[in-house]
Parts: structure tokens; sequence; C-alpha cells
């Protein structure tokens, strides 16, 4: 994009912030058009007064400014998703947490914590990753120009959107869908954007074959939009009003949203991330992928069998016997398919297993790895109805979630970024590498004490609402099994806050990497070839 | 392919193909891996036809075994209902104490009993029935309007000053500070005298200044000896129990402007077996008369 368009762009959004501000129907609506002012202000007046002179870009075979960004943010996203759960967590643990204001009560965070989570520090992992890795398996220079940068501030804009609508109790009311309509519209424009740098990227290649990775990362892209499309389907009750009310209603809506949701989780954190650990574990482990016609009927047979498994989520509910049985028999297809992408990344590693010993981000990564395995075993598990029966709206479905997200989605991230951010800012390694192995250690500790003690807690929760006495007539009343979850509360906090741990000493390392002591900046920059 | 190659680590050839110098190996898929992707795939047809799958647009057919959610767990909860109709018919039928001194019955009843109080009581109660500030304890034989199964029976159906039922037990204590029927000094006075009949500690020239005051508001219906009438839910003064505190603030409070409980009756929420039941299970917490 070029420098009138932005200023223009930025001009756009300054004076729809002022008609939201001073036009808006509600105070929410009010609130976001003054979001949307200040930091198109902020923007408009950093291009009028930054120094130009110095822009090297243009000279470089790759454009990487948009990924050093990315890797930024995706670490401080990742920060504050991970504050916000353990916040959360402590909430269940002691209520008394919420402080009685509606701004800080479980209901608001909860969202706050998934969306930052996965939205804010998964898609901006993914969407740098996909930037740098689409530029080097195809050897081509991110298309269209300064577009990147609008899909990075423009998907930074709509996190804050949307974390700042939370916080004020706007939502329509969708699991991992809360943000209104205006700001669905908004990341429908950033989405399509993103689609078309990267479409762009692939077709200006260099290279005769498009790379496994990049099969991945479309495959998100592309269905991404269609779920975010399709599940947002609104009218709003005015175009100056943050509320709007679904096209759907009843269990369509209900299927709706877990085709949506189901999904979110099949292309957002498993087609995404392999996308990353196709390009990321080989690269690291400087060992060929292990087998080519593996990742071809692997690709294929997720892309096509993810898409039906949304049902699994309303087993034995209004939901039609057929579509809960096809969800399930669709869920349980979905189980070797999702471990081909494991056995690829692990035995990526053979004649490189010792690597392991030596390096820690091999570890990180081999983790994940198996992380991955474990949770897309247990997915399939917990979608056959016997089994959901019990599992079903306990703690168990939150262990799963979270082996999966903190377990795969973050441990894949942070090897990626460990890989990366040396590159991106010329050093030769990062600051330290005990810390990474530090960070290997407590993120696997927190991971497992967080999914075991939401097993038990999850198995035990289930076990006592199905409870009968001899006579036929329930043992314990809600509220009894609510207290008999306190102590896995506390200590599943607790596992939050060693997996945290670890992720400080990340951003402890990438500063000093990034921003090393100037004693230590001189030397550096004599080790550094150019 | 021109430029495959063969990989010296592992002795298989790549595919030729190079992309930032990551490689493929040809390794074929494994066998394990495959052949449990079949059996995945068989089973889920043969599941498929085992259980409704196929929308139509008539209705969905509902599979060889005629497979049905819905009609399950209405069997289900039919099944069960036949399981405690005999018991739940005694119940329903049968007087109060019958069902007292029937072992079989009583058992069923504590059993329902306890079930329907985690539901509906365990919100005021708490969960062990051990109360908290301005909800009676009910595992103690302290009982405020009586506590013989019928009586307990009445509270339940009727509640406590439940303004949506006429029947229900009411009764109310003046608000002899806020309604200047004491001054100040004087209810100092008589709270010392109220903490006499408690065997608290107390001020002698108060509580005896008290003592007339007492008889002349309270006695009516706390009794000249403090002991209470449970005819109009009149707390007992002189045991160890009270809902409001028994320090001399709490009392003055009580006395210039009284707080009184409220029960919801459930007469027209839960059926009488439910309300029997509940009646049997508080009645065998320990305080039963």
């Amino acid at each position: 994009m070029t420098g009138v368009g932005w200023n223009s762009l930025l001009g756009i959004g300054i004076l729809i912030g002022l008609v939201a501000a001073g036009r808006g129907h509600d105070a929410v609506f009010q609130t976001h058009g003054w979001v949307v002012l200040i930091l198109c202000g902020i923007g408009f007046a950093y291009r009028l007064t930054r120094d130009t002179s110095s822009r090297t870009a243009d000279d470089e075979v790759y454009f990487d400014g948009v990924v050093r960004a990315g890797v930024i943010a995706t670490i401080f996203w990742g920060m504050a998703g991970f504050l916000a759960g353990a916040a959360i967590a402590s909430q269940l643990a002691f209520p008394v947490l919420n402080f009685g204001s509606e701004y800080l009560s479980f209901g608001r965070l909860r969202p706050l914590h998934t969306s930052a989570v996965i939205f804010a520090f998964g898609g901006n992992a993914l969407i740098a990753t996909s930037f740098y890795v689409v530029q080097r398996t195809c050897r081509a220079r991110l298309a269209l120009g300064g577009l990147g940068w609008f899909v990075f501030w423009g998907y930074q804009l709509f996190i804050v959107l949307a974390a700042t609508g939370y916080l004020l109790g706007v939502t329509q009311s969708k699991e991992y869908a809360e943000p209104e309509w205006y700001v669905d519209l908004w990341l429908t424009i950033v989405w399509v954007a993103y689609l078309l740098v990267f479409m762009g990227t692939l077709l200006k290649r260099k290279e005769p074959h498009i790379y496994v990775a990049n099969w991945f990362y479309l495959a998100f892209i592309v269905t991404v939009a269609m779920l975010h499309i399709v599940n947002n389907l609104s009218m709003p009750v005015s175009f100056l009003g943050s509320k709007s009310y679904s096209l759907f209603a009843g269990v369509q809506d209900a299927l709706t949203q877990w085709w949506y949701g189901h999904n979110a989780v099949g292309f957002f954190l498993t087609a995404g991330f392999l996308g990353m650990m196709y390009y990321f574990v080989p690269k690291q482990a400087n060992r060929p992928v292990y087998s080519y016609r593996l990742s071809i009927v692997h690709f294929w047979s997720l892309i096509f069998l993810y898409i039906w498994a949304g049902p699994h989520h309303l087993h034995y509910t209004a939901l039609p016997d057929w579509a809960q049985t096809l969800g399930m028999v669709f869920s349980i297809m979905l189980w070797m398919p999702s471990w081909g992408g494991m056995i690829n990344g692990l035995m990526t590693l053979s004649g490189a297993w010792d690597k392991l010993r030596t390096d820690p981000i091999i570890r990180m990564m081999v983790i994940a790895i198996a992380f991955y395995g474990m949770s897309t075993f247990e997915g399939p598990m917990m979608s056959i109805k016997a089994v959901n029966g019990l599992s079903h709206y306990t703690d168990w479905t939150i262990g799963h979630v979270h082996s999966g997200a903190l377990g795969w989605v973050g441990m894949i991230t942070f090897g990626a970024i460990y890989f990366l951010v040396p590159k991106l800012w010329n050093r030769s390694a990062m600051y330290s590498a005990r810390l990474i192995s530090w960070h290997v250690w407590l993120a696997t500790i927190g991971i497992v004490i967080y999914a075991a003690v939401m097993w038990v807690s999850g198995v035990m929760q289930g076990l006592m609402w199905r409870e009968y006495d001899e006579n036929g007539f329930l043992v314990y009343s809600f509220a009894e099994t609510v207290a008999a979850m306190h102590p896995f509360y506390v200590i599943r906090t607790v596992g939050g806050l060693v997996y945290i741990a670890g992720a400080c000493l990340m951003v402890y390392n990438v500063w000093r990497t990034i921003l090393p002591p100037a004693h230590a900046r001189a030397a550096l920059h004599i080790q550094q070839p150019a | 392919m021109t430029n495959r190659e063969t990989d010296e680590a592992t002795g298989v050839e790549t595919t030729g193909h190079e992309w930032d110098g990551i490689k493929e190996l040809d390794n074929p898929m494994p066998r394990w891996w495959l052949w449990t992707f079949y059996a995945c795939i068989v089973w889920a047809l043969g599941y498929a036809i085992a259980y409704p799958s196929l929308p139509f647009v008539s209705g969905a057919p509902k599979g060889v075994l005629g497979y049905s959610s819905r009609a399950n767990l209405h069997a289900d909860i039919a099944d069960a209902n036949a399981e405690q109709a005999d018991l739940l018919q005694k119940i329903e039928t049968l007087p109060l104490a019958a069902i007292r001194n029937d072992a079989n019955t009583f058992q069923f009843a504590v059993s329902g009993g306890r079930a329907a109080f985690a539901v509906n009581c365990s919100q005021c109660h708490g969960s062990g029935a051990q109360g908290s500030p301005g909800y009676p304890n009910l595992n103690d034989d302290v009982w405020l309007w009586g506590g013989s199964l019928d009586e307990i029976h009445t509270t339940l159906k009727h509640g406590i000053r439940f303004q949506q039922d006429d029947d229900t037990r009411f009764s109310l204590m003046p608000a002899f500070g806020t309604d200047g029927l004491l001054s100040r000094p004087q209810i100092i006075d008589t709270s010392h005298f109220v903490r006499k009949l408690g065997g608290l500690e107390h001020d002698t020239e108060a509580a005896e200044r008290g003592a007339p005051l007492y008889e002349e508001n309270c006695a009516v219906c706390h009794k000249s000896n403090g002991v209470g009438d449970r005819k109009q839910g009149a707390p007992s003064l002189t045991d160890a129990i009270s809902h409001y505190g028994d320090g001399l603030n709490a009392i003055a409070a009580q006395i210039s402007r009284p707080r009184h409980g409220v029960m919801p009756g459930w007469k027209d929420r839960l059926d009488p077996a439910t309300l029997k039941q509940l009646a049997i299970y508080v009645h065998s917490l320990g305080g039963g008369e």
C-alpha cells in the first residue's frame, strides 16, 4: 500500500470514529468510536512526523518488518491472554476476586481470556509465521506491497475492539465469536486482505511446487473466512448501535455455532499450527520431512473430515440423532488424519534424535507435537457419545482444550519464536539456551499439572452429577459438586502460573536477544555478517 | 525427477523438491497408520448403518437398531418412575406417623427428602441443614414453630410469613425503638434483662430496671420465664441459640427494629409426596419430636 493509501485509510478511520463517537446510539458504540478515532489519529500523527530517510525495506529480498512486529505482538498478547487466564482461574477458586465489579466479572473476563489466547496470541503467531514461511518457501517477497502492514494493524485494531467490547459487556453470545457485527465486518475486511497477500505471494512464487506448510496455512485462511462470515450473519438493530440479532435461531443456531466453534479449533488451532510445524520443525532439526505421501493424504483427509465433526458438541441435545451420529463418526475418522501430522513431525527427527539432548528448541517442538498427538486422540474419544455423556459440560473439556492450547499451540509457537527472533533481528542465537531449557520444563510441568487436575476434577464432577442412591434419588446438589472442585481449582491455578513463569523467561530472553546491553551491542555487530 | 537423492541418515530417497533448504523423504505411509485409518472408516460406516445417520426430506430413518435418543430418555424415565412408584404411592396415602414406623418406606422417604432438600432448601439452611445467621439449624432440638412431623409438614407446605399463602405461619414483633414504644435507655435495660434470661453476662442494675419493661412488653409472647411460644413462633430466650446474635447491641437492635425470617411455602412447587419426604427427612435429622 502506498503512502497516499495509508493516509486516506487513516483519514477515513478518523471520520468513521468521529461519527460513531458522536452519533452512536449506545455508550459502547460511542466508546468504540473513540477507540477507532484515537488509534487512527495516533497512526496519522506517526505518519506525519516519522523519519523516512532510513527506509531500507525495499532493498531487502523479503518483507520482514511485519513479521518482526507480528512476533512482538504474539508475545505481548500471549502474556495478556495467559494472565487473563490466571485471573479467571483464581476467580473460580475464590469468587471474591470478582471484586463485585461488572468489568472484572468472570463472565466478561472469560471471553477476554479465550479470545486473547486463540485470536490475539494464536492469530498473530499464525499471521507472522505464515508471512515469514510463505516468502521463504516461495522465494518471493510478500505480495501487494504494504498491504501486509494493513493486515497487521487491522488485526490489532480488531483485537482492541473485541477486548474492550468484552469488558464493556458487548457480546453476541456465541462462544469464540462474541464480538458484535461491526467488529465482525472489520475482521472480514482484514481477513480478505490477508488472503490476498498470502495468495498473491503464492502466485508469484519462484518454486515449481507449493510447500506443504503453505497448504495448511491456506486452508486455515480460507476456511476461517468462511466460518467467520457464516456464523456471524446477523441483522444490526441500528447502523449506529452495537446490538444485532443472529440470522439463526434455536437448534439451527446451535449447530451453526458449533460448526464454527469446532472448526475454529480444526482450522485455526490445528491446520494453521500444522503449517507452522511443517516449516519450523524441519528447519530447526535440519532434516527432510519424513513422508511426502503422508503429508498429502493426511492434509486432504484432515480438511475433508474436520468440517463435519462439529455436531459432537451437541450430543444429547435437541439436535436430531442423525446429525449427532455424523458428528461422532466423522470425529472418529479424524483420529488418524490428525495423527498423520504428529507422525510427520516426530519422524522428521529420525536421524537427528540426538538433538533432543542438545537443542532445547527441538525439545520444545517435540513436546508440542506430543501434546498434539495426545489431544487429537482425546478429542475423538470424547466425541463418542458414551464418553461424552460423562465428560460434557465438565472440567474434562477444559483440561482437553488446555492440553491442546498450552501444549500444542503454545509450545509450537514458542519454538517458532525462538527460531525466528535471532534470524529476524540478525543475531547468531537466542541470548540464553539455558533459559529456553527452563522454559521447556516449566511449560511442560505447568500443563501436566493443569491437565491432570482437570481430568480428575472433570471426571469427579461428571460422576457426582449422575450419582443416584439405591432408591433412585440424586445424591448431590449442584452446589456440592462445585464445593468439591475447589481444591482442584486452586491447583489448576498453580499449574497455570507455572506455565506463565516459563513464558516470562521467554519474554526476558527475547528482550535480551533483541536489545542487548550497550556494551554487548558493539561486539555483536562485529560478529554478525550483514 | 532429476534431483532425487538418497538421504544419508536413513537411506531413503527424497522426492527431489526443495524449499528454503527443506527436502521431503519419499517414505510410504506407515502401515499401522493406514490400516487404523481404514478401520476407523469401516467402523464409522457400520455405526452409521446401525444408528440414524441419513437426513431425508420426510424425516431421518432410525438405522438398523431403531435407535432414538429421545425414546431412550423417555424409557429411562419411565423405568425410574416405575421403580419408585410403589413406595411413592405409599408415601402419598399413608399418614406421616405411619411412614415413620415402616422401615422400608421411612428409609426411602429420608433418601428422597435428602435429595429434595439439597436442591430446594440447602441454599438457606445449608447442605448439612446446619443453618446460618437468620436461618435456623434443623439438626438441633430447638424449634420456632414446632418439631413434630405434622408441624414441620405444615411449615413446609405453607411457609413462614409467606405472602402468597393465606395459611402461612405468621407473627410480627413490634418495632419498639423505631415505632417509639420504648426509649433508647429502656431498650438497653431490656436487652440486659434478656441476656440475664439467657444466662449471659449482664449489668445487674440495668437488668433490674429492664425486668418490668420485659414483663410489660415482651412476656406476652416470649413468656415471663423467656421460654417463648411456638404458636406464635416466638423464640425461647433462655437457650444458647439466637438467630440474629446474642450480643447486647444485637439484642437491642432486634428489639428496636426486629428482623423477621421468611420461608416460602412449597405446596404449589413440590408434589405432596416430596413434601412428606422432606418432613420425614428434616424430622429425622436429630431434633424431631
